[in-house]
């Protein structure tokens, strides 16, 4: 890519971000521009709903790299939005009416929050995924004694803790009837219930809010739930999912079907344009049927494949995807994709507080969802990526050592 | 500050100075060294921040952690007796000079 046809990258999160690392990391020359529409430099998200609220509000620690090294690197960031694509003339227009060519363009324009539609004073709901948006909630929870948190999924029960951890009074409105449901078996979910519950979290399940308003006195508010029941609080937490940033590839007649479709070398229908991350269904040895995964893994394992295909050592992108959570004390880690799961079996015990559940499609281990475990973890990437299996007799054995399995 | 010396595999060395109270894997990556890539944020989940500790400093670390353990296990490049997760270093005054060597791959 040469100055007047530059490598654009539009998004400057996990995904982004790494993709121009893993470019000049590969002795990539050319160009770089990285549209990057927040107002910070790039960040890391996963500290956020952790670390960044529990702390003293410090932002360096979030910083992927210091401010220098976009210069040093000759990675030039652009604080803008992209608002259209002209595929024909492979320019892109800036929310300021600029306009940038690009020679090859790569979307990594990731997700945003589904927003809680039950009405209620606008600005009154806080989410957590910029930077921007955590910063306000940081600041409103520093006057806060009570918080609700609409959603037990990852983010929600992250929140969750921390808040806890901080002395306030939590309640979580869930409307399916068991926590983080889509993502983890119900061995999981019930794990985790006993443990936010012991610290004392409050959970209302299959109900939804019908409304929040002002009121039970200064600066609170009233949440009233579908059932009938009310909850007075000074703050509400909406964790309740994220939708893929689709318009702009859309609106370009890019294939987009439950995110930016691309195939296995993470390329569009438009072959001067590739997506990676949050924002990008793709085909996955892991899965009979393409998926759109979020999670930070996925995010630079496509970034670190795309680029390899930028400089001519393209490789289809076969990741194995890993995710992890941590609530609390307790560190949840999965690996594989375990939505076909039809028999799980336990290695440990959930009352000793360390277990996994490994999850089966007959005798085929798709996955393992570990609970402060991390061997069963490290040990069952490891086996999954060489396309290996455990017999779920082993697996059960807390006798059997699994890493005998690697030798 | 304390400084750290990281040999990288090629045989070249950066030695920077750090702050007290970061791990050494944000030392690192703050001063952009390339062989570290921490990929977690330091939660010691991913195993991307490896690093082979000098010999004769590594018996004068705390010991590490049964999870820092589990996850050593599941490094790119070979385990040895020294490697460690450089997330897990904090960096104090104790640990000034310290050299560690950088692994092939992280990931």
């Amino acid at each position: 890519m040469t100055e007047a046809n530059p490598l654009v990258i539009v998004g400057a999160g996990h995904a982004g971000f790494q993709l121009a690392l893993a470019l000049r990391q590969n002795h990539y020359d050319g160009s770089i521009k990285l549209v990057n529409n927040e107002p910070y430099a790039p960040y890391q998200r996963p500290p956020l709903s952790k670390a960044y609220l529990k702390g003293d509000g410090n932002l360096a620690p979030l910083a992927f790299r210091p401010k220098a090294f976009f210069s040093e690197q000759r990675i030039e960031l652009i604080p803008a939005k992209a608002e259209a694509i002209d595929r024909g003339k492979k320019k892109i227009r800036l929310s300021a009416g600029a306009e940038l060519q690009y020679g090859h363009l790569v979307l990594a324009v990731g997700a945003r929050n589904r927003e809680l539609r039950s009405p209620h004073e606008e600005g009154c709901i806080h989410y957590i995924r910029t930077l921007a948006e955590t910063a306000r909630l940081k600041e409103r929870l520093l006057s806060a004694r009570h918080v609700t948190v609409v959603g037990a999924g990852f983010i929600g029960l992250e929140f969750a803790s921390t808040a806890r951890l901080k002395g306030l009074t939590v309640d979580v409105i869930e409307l399916g009837q068991r926590l983080m449901e889509r993502a983890v078996t119900p061995e999981i979910s019930q794990f985790f219930l006993r443990r936010h519950e012991r610290s004392g979290v409050n959970f209302h399940f299959g109900t939804e809010v019908a409304g929040i308003e002002r009121g039970g006195g200064d600066g609170r508010y009233t949440i009233a739930l579908a059932q009938g029941k009310k909850i007075e609080t000074d703050l509400v937490v909406a964790g309740i999912g994220v939708n893929p940033n689709t318009e702009l590839a859309a609106s370009a007649g890019l294939v987009v079907n439950g995110g930016i479709l691309v195939d296995q070398n993470l390329s569009t229908s438009d072959a001067n344009i590739s997506a990676i991350g949050d924002c990008v269904v793709f085909p996955t040895p892991y899965a009979t049927k393409p998926v759109r995964i979020e999670s930070v893994q996925n995010a630079t394992d496509q970034a670190r494949c795309l680029a390899a295909r930028l400089v001519g050592k393209g490789a289809p992108y076969r990741s194995l995807p890993w995710f992890w959570s941590d609530q609390g004390s307790d560190k949840l880690q999965i690996v594989g994709l375990t939505h076909d799961v039809d028999r799980t079996v336990l290695r440990g015990s959930p009352e000793t507080g360390s277990f996994s559940v490994f999850c089966y499609a007959g005798d085929r281990l798709l996955g393992i969802e570990s609970v402060n475990r991390p061997a069963d973890h490290v040990v069952g990437r490891k086996i999954l990526e060489r396309g290996g299996s455990v017999d779920p007799n082993a697996a059960a054995d807390p006798d059997f050592v699994l890493k005998t399995l690697l030798e | 500050m304390p400084n750290i010396t990281f040999l990288n595999p090629d045989g070249s060395r950066q030695t920077f100075d750090i702050a007290e109270g970061v791990s050494v894997m944000q030392g690192a990556v703050a001063n952009s060294v390339g062989g570290i890539v921490g990929e977690c944020g330091g939660n010691a989940m991913c195993a991307t921040c490896h690093v082979y500790v000098d010999g004769s400093q590594v018996a004068s670390f705390p010991p590490m952690s049964a999870n820092e353990d589990a996850l050593l296990d599941g490094t790119a490049s070979d385990r040895k007796p020294n490697s460690r997760l450089s997330c897990q270093i904090l960096v104090t005054e104790a640990v000034g000079g310290l050299v560690v060597e950088l692994p092939e791959r992280q990931i």
